[in-house]
């Protein structure tokens, strides 16, 4: 049994989460929390979030998400390869700056909109 | 000088969510005064997500958040000024503003809405020992520096304060490359979300010292190390315990205050228990056609509930340009019970309670299975259920008329306390 705290939702729900029975969740208030909960023991994923070079904007950087949870322990790999973006203003909220980011068959993009 | 029906003061989410329900309530003659180049606030250093999940039922990250809001409002025809930093508010509603183009002017307005929003808490204010050297910030500077300007605060970091902005930060300046050592907390609990602890700190296996503090800063030019000490019941520093953490910055999260200064100076009643001003049920101050919402009357955890909240007033100052002033008659008063540190709003006229009154408050300790009454003299009116309760994590209960119509007294008592389980 493992102890877990839900971070899907600023409620942070307490759960338990067993490996038996096909990966048994209790706790959660919600299901996302008992899908949160089946994931962080087999197979933990987050969203990174992150900023871009931005070029020619009123601002030097481009916030940027990654549109989907990647595994966690590829965070400080994609975050590195944020590194290398360079974006060109104008850009628009969800446009891609970075196409399958390590391989994760995620794509990063923007999430603010700059002219 | 140019007359408006409303001049919101502040373009972040208060400010967005205000002008907007005012314009769906049917002003047509709004104007938002932002101070910064751009509308949305401090929503656009805020690039990680978890916004939005009440208001959109989506998980945004502050940008898309921010600019939900700012693309409602550019359907409208809310006039938006950034660049342009009040000056004064007089009781009689004249707006005293500067910006580039149009140098100093006045507007006056038939209702304002103050949206603010807050500042951190800095160094000053809590009265850290030691040099005077560089490198130390509050996260909120170190984000704006990082999120939006692109420079780089530091590469080894001690945290002091666990709210949400340094938890946040901790994640944040590990992901750009630097080492962050600690997170420091006085309290034997953090005050910022579960959720954040877990995806901030355990995740890059950052430690949390609970019930530590900061004793000492060295550093010559830039700061080189500081001393962290444990602190007893009484949150004084335990001589013996210190241990010392060799770093180039010291990031400070450690509480936000409302920037009322505009309210003050108006001559708005203010409440020192939350430092906002004191309002009544529809987010209207002491001055009539005044109305405040979002992080200038009580800090919030979630900008979803400052959206909510700023609607509210939206409407109320809609109502007002529309109605006229609130009609007079009977009203209470909410006071602190045992546990509860303030109650938002603190004043209820019953005239105007309607279907009934979100009223916003926190607890002074971690509960378990415990219980919230609200009471009229010895009399019980409501009393809620809750499974957990923190000091970190603003509670909300809603009043229904027919509850508050119960009331005996002309004060009503907001309290917690444990139930068994």
């Amino acid at each position: 049994m493992k102890e877990l705290v839900c971070i899907v939702c600023p409620n942070g729900c307490r759960l338990r989460a067993y490996e038996e029975d096909g990966c048994r969740v209790e706790g959660n208030a919600c299901p996302r929390g008992e899908e949160y909960g089946k994931n962080e023991l087999l197979y933990p994923v987050r969203v990174l979030t992150g900023t871009v070079r931005l070029h020619g904007g009123a601002i030097a950087r481009c916030p940027v998400k990654t549109v989907g949870p990647i595994p966690k322990e590829k965070l400080l790999e994609a975050a590195r390869a944020l590194c290398g973006v360079d974006v060109q203003a104008p850009v628009h909220t969800g446009d891609v700056v970075l196409a399958d980011v390590c391989g994760t068959g995620v794509d990063v993009a923007a999430t603010r909109t700059i002219l | 000088m140019r007359e408006y029906e409303l001049i919101v003061i502040g373009g972040g989410p208060a400010g967005l969510a205000a002008a907007l329900s005012a314009w769906e309530g049917g002003l047509r003659d709004i104007l938002i005064l932002e101070r910064d180049s751009a509308l949305g606030g401090i929503l656009n250093q805020c690039v990680h997500n978890g916004f939005g999940l009440h208001r959109f039922k989506e998980e945004l990250t502050g940008p898309e958040y921010a600019g939900r809001f700012i693309d409602m409002l550019s359907g409208t025809g809310v006039e938006v000024k950034t660049d342009s930093m009040v000056l004064s508010i007089s009781p009689e509603k004249q707006v005293e503003y500067v910006n580039p183009t149009d140098g100093c002017q006045v507007a006056c307005a038939k209702a304002v809405v103050l949206a603010m929003g807050c500042r951190e808490r800095t160094r000053g204010a809590i009265s850290v020992p030691g040099a005077r050297c560089s490198g130390i910030f509050t996260a909120g500077a170190a984000q704006r520096f990082i999120n939006i300007e692109g420079q780089m605060v530091g590469r080894r970091v001690v945290i002091l304060g666990s709210g949400d902005i340094g938890l946040i930060m901790a994640r944040r300046m590990t992901l750009e490359g630097a080492e962050v050592l600690a997170c420091v907390e006085l309290m034997p609990y953090s005050s910022g979300l579960n959720r954040n602890i877990v995806q901030c700190l355990e995740d890059f296996g950052i430690p949390l010292y609970l019930s530590h503090t900061v004793t000492n800063i060295i550093g010559k030019n830039r700061l080189e190390k500081v001393v962290v000490s444990a602190v007893d019941e009484r949150r004084q520093p335990i001589p013996g315990t210190e241990r010392t953490f060799l770093c180039d910055t010291l990031l400070l999260s450690v509480g936000l205050l409302p920037e009322n200064e505009l309210t003050r100076a108006m001559g708005a009643e203010i409440d020192p228990r939350t430092n906002g001003a004191v309002v009544w049920e529809n987010m209207e101050t002491s001055v009539p056609g005044v109305f405040a919402c979002g992080n200038v009357l009580q800090v919030h955890d979630l900008v979803d509930f400052v959206s909510g909240e700023s609607g509210r007033a939206g409407v109320a100052a809609a109502d007002y340009v529309r109605r006229g002033p609130a009609p007079a008659g009977r009203t209470l008063k909410l006071e602190n019970g045992s546990a509860v540190t303030y109650a938002v709003p603190q004043r209820i006229r019953m005239e105007m309670v309607g279907d009934g009154v979100q009223v916003f408050f926190r607890v002074n300790r971690v509960f378990g299975k415990s219980a919230v009454t609200v009471k009229s003299g010895e009399k019980q009116i409501a009393r809620f259920q809750r499974d957990h309760m923190a000091p970190g994590e603003m509670e909300r209960i809603l009043l229904p008329g027919k509850l508050l119509a119960l009331a005996e007294r002309d004060t009503l008592t907001v309290s917690a306390e444990e139930v068994e389980a």
